[in-house]
């Protein structure tokens, strides 16, 4: 699963926790037991990652759907 | 799921079962093919179909005695589909007729006596698949009979083109040879010796005197006789009353098969019941066919012209059962039928590694039987959808959000913010237990306290409450365990209750709870409804005009559907049937299906709502609510006994489902206050929200709920956990089980946060 293009050119989120901006680095999605490499918006503070709406709506819900039928 | 029920289940749909024509044919041309191939032009498959059965098309097509016309459904609906003509259309426009070819070689030799159609058909067909054949017939030619026929009913270039084949395979032609009992070197004792196997047709006037000391006997499916290696058929086995083109022509091809048999040392009795001409189980509704007449060829003895044969051809139906698909949107949405669909199924099933396709297919059925009500056979697909789910979950291999949100939500009924169970105020015990049921009370909390207080004044011995779910989610989703756990702590409540009658609201928990628990007596609240006591308590209801939608789950209950109509007439309101009674069809919430192909289901809804123009009448919370919202007018019949029309209910929008929580919640505390006094512990939660009308459709098809959204923006404002959007906005995350929950939102004055947009994934993301 890769990041989709639109993301990349979005404004960076502040993590108001932390008071940093987010950074792009390479995380791990996994569902069911599969891991996926991904590169998304993460906060250097407390590591939470964002993930968008067009990623858990689209892509993300489509791999979902997929390994739940493996 | 048990792989003797799939088989079970397989030939109960008899949609694949030879049509008319083919069944009655005794050797199955595929005549609704040809006719098919033909009303399309394409009279090149049209032949190629009729080759497919016939070795000799020419001679047959000219003088077959065609059983199959008299079997065509056509004649119920004007005459006989003219099938005899449209084989020689087939033959004359058909272009080259393909030449039989030689496969291979046999060890064996055979011989053949008699050169009629019989004789000549297990010729060819020996002959086909590499066996020696030599061909013995007394007259200087084959075919003598047919030859004798005039040049208008079987030209001899049709025989001569035929018989071409014979020489083409290399098969040997003795003319003038006849065979005797044990006379000479073509005798048939010489013969028997000679060869492997010898197949006798003599026809029906052959002297057998000639060859056999003792009466021949001739078995009439594998066409051996009381003498070892000596086969026999043709009209010297059928009788001389009758002659059969095409019944000689069906004795060779099964003889030919026989000794080829025979001769490889396999059963000669295997697999041979659908051979010969047999009545057909293919049902067909003839009904929406306008008789029409045959096309009359404008010079009959040339035959059709091809625009001709194309009218006639269209004239088939074709023959077809789909009764079934013919009414259920699940079933032509995968265009195809039961027979298949359960194979499809259990493969589906039986995947070990792979992509299991067909799944969503499974969850999409709405589990209402209409199949199993109109199927000749009555063949239900509901049971072979609910046994393959039972099956998944069994096995692990339920997809994991097909079901969950409806069973959080049956979660929700049966916990403490809804479930209870109490004798009438005043009561000791109750004879009577009133059951409303988890979506009546979702979707009109109003009227489930009018009916119970109605109740309680019209029953005697008093009138418990209880409010539940009856279990239909956990069955639906194939929860057999879940289902069974909860079906026994119902029955120990009822238990504890004094086993009081039931009376239910709703029709799924009418079907759900007498289906399962056969002990406890259940009560549609329709027939009390509709009693002598209550009537003096209903308004009148009159005006526009309705149609009654029935509930599936109680499809065909006739003291449900009865008590209905009864107390529609008892208010002046008439009501239009949309569908012959007891084939009503679902709403499409039915099954679970809504979760898991909520396109198909809106389809579902729309195709019922289209039926009539007229607001429905229904007397199911989701069947109401489903019509609300495809924007069709729909009200329940508890709109009308309790509220009148002033407040025009088939306008009521679907409360969407967190409305439907609350509401139970809310209905609950309420009762409890009013009708018992106890004060309700229920808090009512701080946070207070806006939300557009627009993101709460978009929660809704996300399938998110208020309290999820809650949560998310508690549990943010708790630990202070969330991102600023460029916008100004806050983006909070919750992940409280196995759904992470996104909520944009901005805190307002007093509290009052604006909810802009709620998404959610059930990927973990570190």
């Amino acid at each position: 699963m890769t990041t989709q293009e639109e993301n990349t050119n979005e404004a960076p989120l502040v993590c108001c926790k932390c008071d940093k901006t987010l950074v792009k680095e390479q995380v791990t999605a996994t569902y069911l037991g599969n891991e996926f490499p991904i590169e998304l918006w993460k906060c250097p503070g407390c590591g939470v990652v964002y993930v968008p709406e067009s990623l858990a709506t689209g892509k993300m819900l489509r791999v979902e759907q997929a390994l739940e039928d493996k | 799921m048990d792989g003797q029920r799939v088989r079970q289940w397989e030939a109960q749909c008899i949609q694949e079962q030879l049509p008319a024509c083919s069944a009655a044919c005794p050797v199955h041309v595929d005549a609704r093919k040809m006719a098919r191939s033909i009303a399309k032009g394409d009279f090149g498959t049209a032949l190629k179909t009729f080759q497919h059965s016939i070795t000799l098309p020419r001679i047959i097509s000219h003088i077959c005695d065609h059983p199959c016309q008299q079997a065509c459904r056509r004649n119920e609906a004007g005459d006989p589909v003219n099938i005899g003509a449209l084989e020689r259309a087939a033959v004359a426009f058909g272009g080259n007729v393909a030449s039989l070819r030689r496969f291979g070689t046999r060890p064996h030799s055979v011989a053949i006596v008699g050169g009629g159609i019989s004789g000549v058909a297990a010729t060819l067909d020996l002959a086909v698949k590499g066996y020696t054949v030599e061909l013995f017939e007394s007259a200087p030619n084959l075919l003598p009979r047919l030859r004798s026929a005039s040049e208008g009913v079987l030209p001899s270039s049709a025989i001569d083109a035929d018989l071409a084949s014979l020489a083409h395979l290399g098969a040997v032609l003795h003319s003038r040879a006849s065979v005797t009992h044990n006379d000479g070197e073509t005798s048939l004792c010489a013969l028997l010796q000679r060869f492997s196997a010898v197949y006798l047709a003599i026809g029906a006037e052959g002297e057998l005197t000639r060859f056999l000391e003792a009466p021949l006997t001739i078995d009439p499916v594998t066409y051996t006789t009381n003498v070892p290696r000596l086969f026999a058929g043709g009209s010297m086995r059928y009788g001389s009353a009758r002659y059969s083109p095409i019944t000689s022509f069906q004795d060779g091809r099964y003889a030919a098969l026989s000794i080829d048999r025979f001769l490889q040392g396999a059963s000669l009795t295997a697999s041979r019941e659908l051979q010969g001409s047999q009545e057909s189980h293919l049902y067909t509704d003839i009904t929406p066919f306008e008789p029409l007449p045959q096309v009359a060829a404008a010079d009959a003895g040339i035959g059709y012209t091809r625009e001709e044969a194309q009218k006639e051809a269209d004239r088939c139906f074709p023959c077809s059962c789909m009764e079934c698909v013919k009414v259920c949107e699940y079933l032509k949405e995968y265009r195809s039928y039961p027979k298949r669909y359960v194979r499809e199924i259990y493969n589906n099933l039986c995947i070990v590694m792979g992509v299991r396709n067909g799944n969503r297919m499974i969850n999409s059925c709405s589990l209402c039987g209409l199949c199993q009500q109109v199927c000749p056979e009555k063949m239900s697909m509901a049971e072979v959808c609910l046994d393959a789910r039972q099956t998944m979950v069994a096995t692990k291999k339920m997809p994991v959000s097909a079901h969950e949100f409806a069973l959080r939500d049956m979660a929700f009924s049966t916990g403490d913010a809804f479930a209870t169970a109490r004798h009438q105020p005043g009561f000791q015990e109750s004879a009577w237990l009133f059951f409303p049921g988890c979506q009546l009370s979702a979707s009109s909390p109003e009227h489930v306290q009018s009916c119970y207080q109605l109740l309680c004044e019209i029953r005697k011995g008093g009138v418990g409450l209880m409010l539940n779910c009856c279990g239909a989610p956990a069955l639906w989703a194939g929860r057999k365990e879940l289902f069974e756990e909860h079906c026994a702590s119902l029955k120990q409540i009822w238990r504890q209750m004094g086993q009081p009658k039931v009376i239910v609201a709703c029709s799924s928990c009418f079907r759900t709870l007498k289906e399962n628990s056969s002990e406890v007596p259940i009560d549609s609240l329709w027939p009390h409804l509709n009693s002598k006591e209550a009537i003096k308590l209903r308004p009148q209801f009159a005006g526009r005009p309705y149609a009654i939608h029935d509930p599936c789950s109680t499809r065909g209950v006739s003291e449900v559907e009865d008590s209905v109509r009864g107390l529609l007439q008892r208010m002046g309101v008439q009501g239009k049937e949309l569908n012959p009674r007891g084939q009503t069809t679902c709403c499409g919430y039915g099954g679970l299906a809504r979760f898991a192909n909520p396109e198909l289901t809106d389809k579902t809804v729309r195709r019922r709502a289209k039926q009539s123009e007229a607001d429905y009448i229904t007397y199911c919370a989701m069947c109401r609510d489903s019509f609300a919202r495809q924007g069709k007018r729909a009200v329940h019949l508890l709109d009308m006994v309790f509220e009148g029309q002033g407040k025009d209910p088939a306008a009521r929008p679907d409360p969407g489902f967190s409305r439907r929580q609350e509401n139970r919640a809310r209905l609950k505390s309420h009762l409890l206050e009013e009708l018992w006094g106890e004060k309700s512990e229920v808090s009512m939660p701080e946070l207070i929200f806006q939300i557009s009308e627009a993101v709460r459709q978009v929660m809704e098809r996300r399938m998110i709920l208020e309290s999820d959204v809650r949560k998310t923006i508690e549990a943010a404002e708790r630990s202070g956990q969330k991102f600023k959007l460029p916008n100004g906005h806050f983006l909070a995350t919750h992940c409280p089980a196995s759904v992470t929950y996104w909520v944009e939102y901005t805190p307002g004055a007093n509290g009052a946060c604006e909810i802009y947009n709620a998404y959610s994934h059930r990927m973990q993301v570190r």
